[in-house]
């Protein structure tokens, strides 16, 4: 590739660059190197406690890395100033596991507190813009119920709603699938490639695999804070790493203890030889 | 020995900690206020009025009872101490003094403290374990702009009026028991009161009920953000700002008079 064909290139919408992230002196992420291109579909996966979410949370800004970079639509989130921030929040979109809409609001009202609070728009529009998301999630005409009415997919769906309603270039969805029956399951990986055909770029965490061999680009298999392999969907299916493998095909994984560790473990004593 | 002596320098940080935290929050609400129409991100004034809705008028009821209940009993009490003295004709400077710079701040605080202190508790803390928070700032919006500020401005109006309310209801309390008691018209009890308390008396109960008011909402605060764990820690930080909240009430009302009398 040329000079002039490198310049060309966009520029990726998140790079994260040695990341390394501790709790306590307990280290949850070691050396992150990763890049997600414009208009891509990027999946992280592991198993519980791999940091698939810590990860997700150091790229919305939520957590401070102990050192590392991670710049998201050209912004670098660890050192710019507030303004800065705000601007490059505007310009994403975040649905978490949860769905975490406020429980105090009607569907309606949480998917336009992002326009009422940063958009000049009358009541009217923000209305119409409201239920044009809440029909593309397939909710139409739930906005005057309260989340606590709705099922678990259909929180998934207006948390999907509102995290794009202001057309955000960037969407992270924190598991959207999980704990869906696989109808609904489906209909939200639907969703996602929708976005995406749309324009949007999109990291998704997850674990279910299926769902994510159905709308990935390319996928970060995470495993105990480390990144296993990055790439497309076949490069992750045809590797050879052992952890990466038994993620793929579920195998448990038994026996990480040598029988003195495991004792160790069972009387305690974890640091004594 | 060690073991406590580290407990207590575990504990003395964490309160440390917890006292910046506030102080920050304290800071950056007034500065949300005073800016944040400049910065395109106001305080809305509809999350100040539901707030002033919850704090203030739906306190009215209990705020009533409880002020009408202190007042007779600070009169009733008052009329039985000086009457060793002969001198039950002195009850109403004893009440009224009382009632304005003492009682009617004190309860009225200690109320908001249990009613709305361990609410905004639960409120905050219930959001935080359910990732609002975190949703509110990646939206970009400000949790302390939307959640501390109308909160805090709330307070600071509807506390003071409160108390202002429970300087009457108790004042007509002590009257309705005083005069039945000593035989006097309620025109002669209302005339002697008015000869009895002074402006400064009465702002010295609503100067320490501002006071009050940002200590309850930023120990409600405070402890909401601070939880971890589930609904057991909703539990555990709701009863922590209550017994914070009217602690620090008394002691601070103990040195405000202190410190106004001397």
């Amino acid at each position: 590739m040329n000079a002039a064909a490198k310049l060309a290139l966009p520029e990726p919408v998140i790079e994260v660059e040695k990341l390394y992230a501790q709790y306590g002196d307990k280290p949850v992420l070691r050396d992150i190197t990763l890049s997600i291109a414009v208009g891509e579909v990027m999946v992280i996966m592991g198993g519980s406690g791999s940091g698939k979410s810590t990860l997700l949370r150091h790229m919305l800004g939520l957590e401070v890395p102990t050192s590392g970079r991670v710049q998201v639509l050209g912004v670098d989130i660890v050192k710019a100033p507030r303004r800065a921030m705000q601007e490059m929040r505007r310009k994403i979109g975040v649905a978490f596991q949860s769905g975490a809409l406020f429980s105090s609001m009607t569907i309606g009202e949480n998917i336009m507190l992002p326009l009422c609070e940063h958009a000049r728009l009358d009541i009217e529009t923000m209305r119409i813009m409201m239920r044009l998301k809440l029909d593309f999630v397939d909710l139409a005409g739930a906005e005057d119920l309260m989340p606590a009415q709705l099922s678990g997919g259909m929180i998934k769906r207006a948390a999907v709603a509102r995290a794009i309603i202001m057309d955000p270039q960037l969407v992270f969805l924190d598991e959207p699938s999980a704990g869906l029956d696989p109808v609904v399951a489906a209909g939200v990986d639907e969703l996602i490639l929708q976005l995406r055909a749309g324009g949007a770029s999109l990291v998704v965490v997850t674990h279910e695999l299926e769902s994510a061999f159905r709308i990935a680009d390319r996928i970060t298999v995470l495993d105990r804070g480390e990144i296993l392999i990055s790439g497309s969907v076949d490069t992750v299916k045809a590797s050879g790493n052992e952890r990466v493998q038994a993620l793929l095909t579920r195998k448990v994984e038994h026996a990480r203890h040598t029988p003195e560790e495991f004792l160790r473990t069972l009387t305690g004593r974890l640091g004594s030889p | 020995m060690r073991k406590l002596a580290e407990n207590f320098g575990r504990d003395a940080v964490a309160a440390l900690t917890e006292l910046g935290q506030g102080t920050v929050l304290f800071a950056e609400s007034l500065a949300w206020t005073a800016t944040g129409a400049a910065r395109k991100q106001p305080v809305r004034l509809a999350a100040v009025f539901a707030q002033a809705m919850e704090i203030g008028i739906r306190a009215l009821p209990i705020v009533f009872v409880l002020s009408i209940a202190i007042g007779a009993m600070v009169a009733i009490q008052g009329i039985y101490s000086l009457s060793i003295f002969g001198a039950e004709s002195k009850v109403t400077l004893g009440v009224a003094l009382s009632v304005t710079r003492e009682f009617a701040p004190l309860i009225t605080g200690v109320l908001v403290a249990g009613r709305s202190g361990s609410a905004l508790a639960a409120r905050l803390g219930t959001m935080k374990i359910n990732q609002e928070i975190d949703a509110l700032t990646v939206m970009g919006i400000n949790p302390v702009r939307y959640l501390v500020a109308p909160a805090l401005l709330a307070m600071l109006v509807m506390l003071p009026l409160l108390t202002w309310f429970a300087d009457c209801v108790g004042l007509l309390g002590a009257g309705l028991y005083v005069t039945q008691k000593l035989g006097v018209s309620f025109t002669a009890y209302l005339n002697e009161l008015q000869a009895s308390v002074s402006v400064d008396d009465l702002l010295h109960g609503i100067g320490k009920s501002g006071i009050f008011a940002v200590l309850i909402t930023i120990i409600g605060v405070v402890n909401g953000i601070g939880v971890t764990g589930g609904a057991d820690g909703i539990g555990r930080v709701t009863t922590r700002a209550v017994v914070h909240g009217i602690s620090a009430i008394v002691i601070t009302d103990m040195l405000f008079a202190y410190l106004v009398i001397q």
